[in-house]
């Protein structure tokens, strides 16, 4: 599905400023304005290209695609707009949450709802999630809960939700660690023979009383645009063709690694990088919910059954900043943003559903005020969450017994013990 | 089964094995592990044995081998991964660092990390750059992971198949110039204690008893501190040799009780000196038998350079001189 990539980079026309230029801009006091090679990177970035898999346009029209068949029907589509509705309804919670001094931090998962919701409602319970911070809306269709999201932003633990339980890691901080990390799990998925077998039709029941489980599975890695850059992904791919690991890899590309724009990271397309590992790539409008879905459900059956590794790009914007710390307005332009708005990946599904006449009045209106008791849970929950005791400092760094730390603990809690003797007396 | 003499190197290869054939979940890789048994051998004859599904010649890429070896340990393996030399394991320090070391604290203990990073390490082979470097210290320097160093063939194999029962990530140091060095094997000897916490192996041995100086080490340099002990003897100067096997957690009692009768210690280490294993030793052996000293812990060490030349090794690396001029320092307090 690759093409070729072009032979020789076009001449930039709008060559990064020289010396003299970038203290000119100083002196007039345009230091924290965007250059012009930074501003037309960013508008590069809003062009699609004639590759991209789209099932529904922005205006929400419906087009099937040949190779990514989907059975539509009112209920997919009503859960799909609810699941974005709710993830971006407690996402802009998280936002109010930090500037309120309730969180240190909040990472904003604003435009890439559909990518998030396509890919996690793609996934089966018995596939495999590694994440990297962003991933609220994957984390929603793994069963974790809004609420075991938010300690780590609030600093009272590092994972609040069971990565084994949900089949969804723990998140990763570090660019692109985890891609490695998803593909050992796909090379022991592999080992343990757990893909490739015929697959289960239907029911299960093949009419022999007997019924049959689909137990094949995949491992889908999800990273950006950046982490592309990072030796981690190279070497996940390179050991997943090695290796012929049933992992997905999907890319979200949403055009910006905090200031630095996709020009920044690549040459070429970044779904076309796959054919340089020898594995198929697929670049899918990343704010189409439809096309998320029917792409991956397509990459991870492929893995499944014997076929991986598979990278799909998930085409999209990141709409707010890269974190509550960030301040976008230093590198890129509000008419990009606006520009990404016309594309929003939930009015798209609900003009569809209201054209189609397969959802009413009242289901926007309870999906609202279902979202709005989400987020007033997710609120309470953040503002009652307490310092952790000191011994959990001390809990889990070691399976196994440790002396060495154990004392450490015990003269630490002495010393506070000894404060409370001061208190007392 | 009776002793058997055999190299270090086979000791290992010998443990390998048993641990493959314990648990089906064991499996191995690295870089030119399989078909070749490795650079130095160690895993001789295992692909052939055990499948290349169980010993995996891996793309040659550490953080890679690392980072797969993560995910394989979440899906319930317990990988033994081979670093090729000391000096390559740093691509990989980052997926070691950030992840091995943390997940289990990161996830509360949902995940646990059953590894051994092996790696040859220490010079005297007339390497070429990176290929003699002693980089335990920054191991040591990590929460979340273990480091030991084996000396003997027996300790090789009792020590390793701890390190492959161990449910936390254990950093497993090989003298390389030891390799080669035969000893006394016997597979039951320890068989019992397998699994046992912490395992006997992983606890700091006194070697040779003496009276007037402690003189402790680990790995590589054990057969300089017996032959300092041999030399120290023919002067009328007892030495008590002790292997601290475990460089972290340390096990320090027996270095502290040694020293409560001795009142001197020499600390021996191919790493250079600062903020290293030994300045450790030094720092806690001061705080926690201070009244007993009768001289300051003297440390023998790598210098402070980049690992040198090959033909300049015997300068940089302690020696029977070296060790024997510490204790004479010691001595002359």
């Amino acid at each position: 599905m690759a093409g070729a990539p072009p032979r020789s980079r076009p001449a930039d026309p709008y060559p990064p400023m020289t010396a003299g230029e970038a203290a000119a801009r100083g002196a007039a006091g345009l230091r924290g304005q965007p250059t012009p090679s930074e501003v037309i990177a960013g508008l590069r970035a809003t062009s699609h290209g004639e590759d991209l898999v789209q099932l529904l346009s922005p205006e929400g029209t419906f087009t099937p695609h040949v190779d990514f068949p989907i059975e539509l029907t009112g209920g997919l589509l009503r859960g799909l707009y609810r699941d974005m509705v709710l993830v971006r309804r407690f996402d802009r919670e998280g936002n109010a949450l930090q500037r309120q001094g309730q969180l240190s931090i909040w990472v904003p998962l604003l435009g890439q709802e559909a990518a998030q919701i396509g890919a996690g409602r793609a996934m089966r319970p018995r596939d495999m999630a590694f994440p990297s911070y962003r991933e609220h809306g994957v984390a929603w269709c793994r069963g974790v809960d809004p609420t075991q999201l938010v300690g780590i932003f609030r600093g009272t633990d590092h994972c609040g939700w069971d990565p084994r339980a949900t089949r969804f890691n723990s998140y990763t901080i570090v660019i692109g660690n985890q891609v490695l990390n998803a593909t050992g799990y796909a090379m022991g998925q592999r080992f343990d023979g757990v893909i490739g077998s015929p697959p289960v039709t239907g029911d299960g029941d093949l009419g022999d009383g007997e019924l049959r489980e689909d137990t094949n599975e995949a491992t889908i890695a999800f990273f950006g645009d950046g982490a592309t850059s990072q030796g981690d992904v190279h070497e996940g791919m390179v050991f997943a063709a090695a290796f012929d690991a049933p992992v997905v890899f999907y890319c979200q590309n949403n055009q910006w690694a905090i200031s630095e724009p996709v020009a920044k990271q690549s040459r070429v397309p970044l779904w076309e990088r796959s054919t340089g590992y020898g594995f198929p790539g697929v670049r899918v409008d990343g704010n189409d919910v439809l096309a998320c879905l029917a792409v991956t459900r397509w990459a991870l059956e492929e893995c499944r059954s014997g076929n991986g590794p598979v990278m799909i790009e998930a085409f999209t914007y990141r709409m707010d900043a890269h974190t509550t710390s960030d301040d976008p307005t230093r590198y890129r332009l509000a008419a990009e943003e606006e520009h990404w708005k016309l594309l929003d990946p939930i009015e798209r599904v609900r003009a569809h559903l209201s054209r189609q006449g397969l959802a009413d009045q009242d289901f926007f209106d309870a999906v609202g005020v279902e979202a709005d008791e989400l987020a007033a849970r997710f609120r309470a929950h953040c503002i009652a969450m307490v310092k952790p005791p000191p011994e959990r400092m001390f809990a889990n760094v070691y399976t196994e017994p440790h002396h060495q730390l154990a004392a450490q603990q015990r003269e630490y809690l002495a010393y506070l013990d000894s404060f409370a003797d001061q208190a007392g007396a | 089964m009776s002793p058997i003499t055999t190299t270090l190197a086979k000791a290992l290869n010998t443990g390998l094995r048993a641990a493959m054939e314990d648990d089906p979940k064991v499996i191995v890789m690295g870089e030119d592990v399989g078909k070749l048994g490795g650079v130095f051998r160690v895993t001789d004859g295992l692909q052939k044995d055990f499948g290349d599904h169980r010993v995996l010649d891996t793309p040659l890429a550490e953080s890679g081998i690392i980072g797969t070896a993560v995910g394989l340990a979440m899906r319930g393996y317990r990988p033994v991964t081979e670093i090729q030399f000391d000096g390559f394991v740093f691509p990989g320090f980052d997926q070691i660092i950030s992840q091995v070391a943390k997940i289990t604290y990161r996830t509360q203990g949902a995940w646990s990390m059953p590894m051994v990073i092996r790696i040859p390490f220490g010079g005297g082979i007339g390497a070429v750059e990176h290929h003699a470097e002693a980089p335990e210290s920054f191991f040591c320097h990590v929460a979340g992971l273990r480091v030991v160093s084996c000396s003997t063939a027996q300790d090789a194999y009792d020590m390793l198949r701890a390190a492959v029962a161990c449910d936390d990530p254990v950093v497993f140091f090989e003298p390389k110039r030891r390799y080669w060095e035969k000893g006394s094997l016997d597979t039951d000897l320890n068989a019992a204690t397998l699994g046992a916490w912490p395992p006997p192996s992983f606890r700091t041995v006194v070697r040779r008893p003496g009276t007037d100086v402690t003189v402790a080490s680990y790995g590589p340099s054990m057969p300089v501190l017996s032959a300092a002990a041999d030399a120290a003897a023919t002067e009328g100067r007892s030495l008590e040799i002790i292997d601290l096997r475990s460089l972290s957690p340390l096990d320090l009692d027996p270095v502290i009780a040694s020293v409560r009768r001795t009142g001197r210690l020499v600390v021996v280490s191919e790493a250079p000196r600062e903020s290293s294993v030994t300045a450790d030793i030094a720092a806690r052996v001061t705080e926690e038998a201070f009244y007993s000293l009768a001289a300051p812990v003297i440390r023998v060490a790598g210098f402070d350079t980049p690992y040198p030349p090959s033909r300049l090794e015997d300068e940089y690396l302690p020696d029977l001189d070296k060790v024997l001029d510490a204790v004479d320092r010691a001595l002359a307090y």
